[in-house]
């Protein structure tokens, strides 16, 4: 039988969220990709909420833009309502959220891959990984085609063999009652590799004709709209925007819910996998905080030109008769009618302690992982994810050294960190209590913090990277202005200042440190600055912020001094745990597992006690000098 | 967290001793040493100092005179750690050596971990290979030990009192960040007024803890010394002698000391915490048989025990019992009731036990002059000493309390500037961290754990 056959560099095996951001990766930096899915009308698809970004995870998207990812771009082009959660916080808890149009932000993605150079597409469900010598050599398909590849990456999302359950109901099938992909985690199983499985769930989708909007409160878009990319402007992307609505489950919905819990799979232990803390069904809330009586439900559009509404806060795997009572028992939501069931969703997924923390496989060479596969949930921890992948696997085959952000750098830094290093018991989300630098790791930021290092690598271009470094200049330019102007107590200024209610000068001060008074701003002091000259106002931001909040900034930037200090000491890739014999046993298994690249890495492993590591770092300098 | 700022700690051993030294090593040594101490000859400058010199002078806090010393200053490379190393030669006494210690602290340096001085010796190269297996022993040896001796200080009230000031600091905080998380379900109007009162409550409780330190009521300074028997052979009335006063309860009635009694006595310079137990001995008593664990317990971690024999009895089951358990350890074996005849069999002590015996009377406090001399010839040949680990682990628990104190007082700072919450926070973790050192505990996923377990996250 004749077998097709096929030879690329790189091979991304699902094309969801991670698998186009390391797909384009890959292709953009000059390789020849091949990108697999099992169904070519659902790329970039988004099986659950209808939005990208939100607390933290708009952190991410950010850093991916400025990394040369995709997201960001995409969702500019394909929002309907923009939002800045907790603006009223300080600037590091800023997050941007957009409501996105889903089909058209699928649409819109693929056809971006369709007009990437170096990039093919194929509709086909890959069944096996082809691997000699502890290396990965390529794939091969359900049909028996074999797709050699020098470096594969794994995104399959929540395919592998999923099952969605709902009441008595499980079907096999992946979200949205697309094919499962049966098959590969066989063959990655038998490649030693260790398979566990997760869940998660998804609200039911109501018809927009049938809701009482009336009785609800109307949550609008910000008058102010921030693009998630930093190509973008306000002016390029405004539009009109589409609303959301607040509505409340009440007494009614839990009694319904506790009169029927026993015929919930998970109470049932129909579902065997673990599902996430963090986005809890709404089962789970009514038993777990029994002293709410109520709970938020957001009903938030699917898109612009679709009646079909999702219902944020809803998730569930009751039954659909119990599914149809709840949501009617609910003020607004009587008549509603349900256009696709509530579920759970239970998919096979990796330990990704048995990755490095470049994505690649420990074991396997040339083998990456990425997205929900690595025990991550979320489109953002994905796509964050992805795009790393792409990069390292492009650079492992090209020889050179992989592209590691750590907890200092970037959010995607930390997501990526915890999920090598600590054993993630559940689908791990990201979250800004995560970050230990987080007043460094802003969104606002994210371009100063990672435009460097993307140009490095080569996917962001040098015309973006001269704008970007004018930008940094203007920035660095009126911070040392500021600094450097100072202002005496004349009766202009002690008006001004009297005026703003705030403390007359007894000496002259610089203008900066005028700024830093919590009564005034950058922008509060106008008035008094007689040589300013207009900026940017992503200029001014980065201005006022820095000079604000100068002292927090400085004390965490005295942290990550001593934490590099630690991530510099490097431990050999080969180093024999058992040779050292004053661990404690813990931590000898746990090092042999997770096999940390760094001493601050080594340190961060739950069972590795600080005498743990001065006995390893002892080790090590003794290797050093034999 | 292995990290390279300097380091400081006692070099002596920690008893009563003429001089006692304390060492600084790293790039702030000199810098402290010369903040801390006045030089007699006031042109002299620290800084300016040849390496492996000294100087005479005085440690000052401040304005306040702590203790007349000599100083060494070594320079960096050709030092133990080869780093810069500061020696501070003082008056031995336990009280100055504190003293002097915190003040080094306060001025930057940290205390060091176990074996820490060593292990820099050893990574700055001036070991060699062969030493450093040795060097890794110590470090997990005098890990081990300074976690154990910590526990054991910890027990009870003060662990309790640390672990809930910890739940209130983590509760907040995921508090706050579960409102930044989920802005759309947690609000955080009028937070930080109550914010403020919380943290007002736990630096006050923070003060009292350190205030509790500062009277050394949670330091046991002493040589911790058990004193064991079967019940009515007279430990009380030992405790008594020692203690001078009516402290615990004597009767005739076997078995009426029933808890542990504690006294800390200084017996001509030597410090002895000493701990009275109840009488070991089988028993049915409920009650009873609690002091009996208890003093079984304490016996495991006694550096000297003082057995307790009645002389006027033949020796029984439970002196036999009590024999076997003590066989091994630093014993001394008060043989009471030398004012009645002597029957109990001291060839058979001396077998089991090589331990040291007196013969004394309670009642007339005959032989208590032998008993004191026999503890001086032990200490002064060394096989007494006193538990410095467990002074050093102290000190750092109260730098931590400290640690805690200033980072809580920083998110009062915050608080009062109008900053935004999600600024507390940061300050709030830094103090649950620094209190955490103190029990030990690891705070890793400690907040996510929270936020998810009393917060209802949306989605």
């Amino acid at each position: 039988m004749p077998v097709i056959e096929e030879n690329y560099d790189i091979a991304v095996v699902g094309a969801g969220h991670a698998g186009c951001e390391a797909a384009l990766a890959a292709a953009r930096l000059g390789m020849k990709t091949i990108l697999f899915t099992v169904s070519m009308d659902n790329i970039a698809m988004m099986p659950c909420n209808p939005n990208i970004g939100g607390s933290s995870k708009g952190h991410l998207v950010r850093e991916l833009d400025a990394l040369g990812g995709e997201m960001g771009k995409n969702i500019d082009k394909t929002f309907i309502q923009s939002k800045m959660l907790n603006a009223s916080k300080g600037p590091a808890v800023h997050s941007l959220r957009a409501q996105a149009d889903k089909g058209n932000y699928s649409r819109t993605m693929k056809y971006t891959l369709e007009n990437t150079e170096n990039l093919t597409l194929r509709q086909a469900e890959v069944s096996e990984l082809i691997i000699e010598n502890e290396k990965v050599r390529g794939v091969k398909t359900f049909s028996g085609a074999v797709y050699s590849a020098k470096a594969v990456i794994l995104c399959t999302g929540t395919y592998l063999k999923a099952r969605c359950i709902y009441g008595e109901v499980v079907n096999h099938t992946g979200p949205n009652g697309l094919m499962a992909a049966n098959h590969l985690s066989d063959s990655m199983a038998a490649a030693g590799i260790t398979i566990r499985r997760f869940k998660t769930g998804t609200p039911a989708r109501i018809d927009k004709r049938t809701i009482d909007f009336s009785v609800m409160e109307e949550q609008k878009g910000d008058d102010r709209i921030v693009p998630f990319s930093f190509t973008n402007t306000e002016d390029d992307i405004k539009r009109e925007q589409v609303s959301c609505w607040l509505c409340y489950t009440n007494e009614e919905t839990h009694d319904i819910i506790r009169k029927n819990i026993d015929r919930s799979p998970l109470f049932s232990g129909v579902i065997e996998g673990t599902g996430p803390r963090y986005c809890p069904s709404i089962e789970d809330k009514v038993m777990k905080f029994p002293d709410k009586d109520r709970h938020q439900i957001f009903i938030e559009p699917e898109g612009e030109f679709t009646n079909e509404m999702y219902m944020a806060g809803m998730s569930s795997s009751l039954p659909e008769d119990v599914q149809y009572q709840m949501i009617h028992s609910m003020k607004g939501l009587e008549h509603a009618k349900i256009i696709r069931n509530a579920y759970a969703i239970e998919y096979d997924c990796i330990n990704a302690i048995e990755l490095k923390p470049s994505l690649e496989f420990c074991r396997i060479e040339n083998l990456f992982g990425a997205g929900q596969i690595n025990g991550s949930s979320g489109y953002e921890e994905a796509a964050a994810q992805g795009l790393m992948a792409g990069i390292n696997a492009v650079r492992k085959i090209s020889g050179k050294s992989p592209v590691i952000l750590d907890r200092s750098q970037a959010y995607i830094g930390v997501l990526i960190d915890d999920l090598v290093t600590k054993e993630t018991k559940e689908p791990y989300r990201m979250m800004t209590s995560r970050a230990e630098y987080r007043l460094l790791l802003r969104q606002d930021n994210a371009d100063l913090r990672l435009t460097d290092i993307g140009h490095e690598i080569g996917l962001i271009d040098d015309e973006r990277y001269e704008d970007f470094c004018s930008k940094r200049n203007l920035i660095n330019m009126e911070i040392k202005r500021l600094n450097d102007t100072f202002v005496g107590a004349s009766r202009v200024i002690q008006e001004f200042l009297i005026e703003q209610n705030s403390t007359p000068l007894k000496t002259a001060v610089s203008l900066a440190e005028l700024i830093r008074r919590p009564e005034l701003s950058y922008e509060a002091i106008a008035p008094v600055d007689e040589g300013r000259l207009p900026l940017p106002s992503d200029v001014v931001e980065q201005v006022n912020i820095s000079i604000k909040y100068e002292g927090y900034i400085e004390r965490q930037k005295q942290q990550v001094e001593q934490f590099k200090k630690l991530e510099k000491r490097k431990i050999p890739a080969d180093l024999d745990y058992e040779k050292v014999s004053n661990l404690r046993m813990e931590a000898r298994q746990k090092l042999t597992l997770i096999r940390p690249e760094s001493i601050g890495q080594a340190s961060r492993i739950s069972g590795v006690s600080p005498a743990d590591i001065a006995v390893l770092l002892v080790y090590l300098k003794g290797q050093k000098d034999a | 967290m292995y990290n390279e700022d300097t380091i400081c700690a006692i070099a002596t051993g920690m008893g009563n001793a003429g001089v006692g030294i304390i060492r600084i090593s790293g790039s702030k040594a000199i810098d402290i040493l010369e903040r801390i101490f006045r030089p007699a000859n006031k042109k002299k400058k620290i800084r300016e100092m040849e390496t492996y010199t000294a100087a005479f002078g005085r440690i000052y806090d401040q304005s306040c005179l702590i203790d007349e010393a000599i100083v060494l200053v070594m320079k960096a490379p050709h030092t133990y750690t080869c780093e810069d190393v500061c020696e501070i030669q003082c008056h031995g006494g336990m009280l100055v050596m504190k003293k002097i210690m915190e003040l080094v602290v306060k001025h930057g340096a940290r205390t060091a971990e176990p074996g820490e001085f060593t292990k820099r010796a050893f990574l700055n190269g001036r070991m060699d290979l062969s030493q450093a297996e040795s060097v890794m022993d110590l470090i997990q040896a005098k890990n081990e030990f300074a976690v154990r001796s910590s526990l054991m200080q910890l027990k009870g009230d003060l662990k309790n009192r640390i672990v809930e000031m910890r739940e209130t600091i983590l509760y907040q905080t995921a508090y706050i960040e579960s409102a930044l998380d989920d802005p759309e379900h947690y609000d955080l109007e009028g937070f930080s007024q109550k914010l403020e009162e919380i943290v007002d409550n736990l630096v006050d409780n923070v003060d009292r803890l350190l205030i509790t330190f500062d009277n050394g009521k949670v330091l046991k300074e002493g040589i911790r010394t058990v004193i064991v028997g079967k019940p009515n052979a007279g430990k009380s009335s030992l405790l008594n002698l020692f203690v001078g006063e009516e402290r615990a309860i004597v009767t005739d009635i076997a078995g009426t000391t029933r808890d542990i009694l504690e006294e800390v006595v200084n017996i001509q310079g030597i410090i002895l915490n000493i701990v009275d137990t109840a009488g070991i001995r089988a028993t049915d008593d409920v009650v009873e048989k609690i002091g009996v664990d208890k003093a079984l317990d304490s016996v495991d971690k006694a550096d000297l025990i003082l057995f307790v024999v009645d002389g006027s009895v033949e020796l029984d089951e439970n002196d036999r019992q009590i024999l076997s358990r003590i066989k091994g350890k630093n014993v001394i074996t008060v043989i009471n009731k030398s004012d009645l005849d002597i029957i109990a069999d001291k060839m058979l002590i001396k077998g089991e036990l090589s331990g040291d015996i007196v013969e004394i009377s309670a009642i007339t406090g005959e032989g208590m002059d032998d008993l004191y001399q026999l503890l001086n010839d032990k200490f002064f040949a060394g096989r007494l000493s006193y538990n410095d680990e467990l002074y050093i682990t102290n000190t750092r628990h109260k730098e931590a309390l400290l640690q805690a104190k200033n980072s809580l007082c920083k998110v009062k700072e915050s608080i009062q500037a109008g900053m935004e919450e999600d600024f507390f926070s940061i300050d709030l973790m830094d103090a649950y961290a620094y209190l955490g050192t103190i029990i030990g505990e690891a705070t890793e996923d400690d907040l996510a754990d929270k936020i998810f377990a009393e917060f209802c996250m949306g989605k």
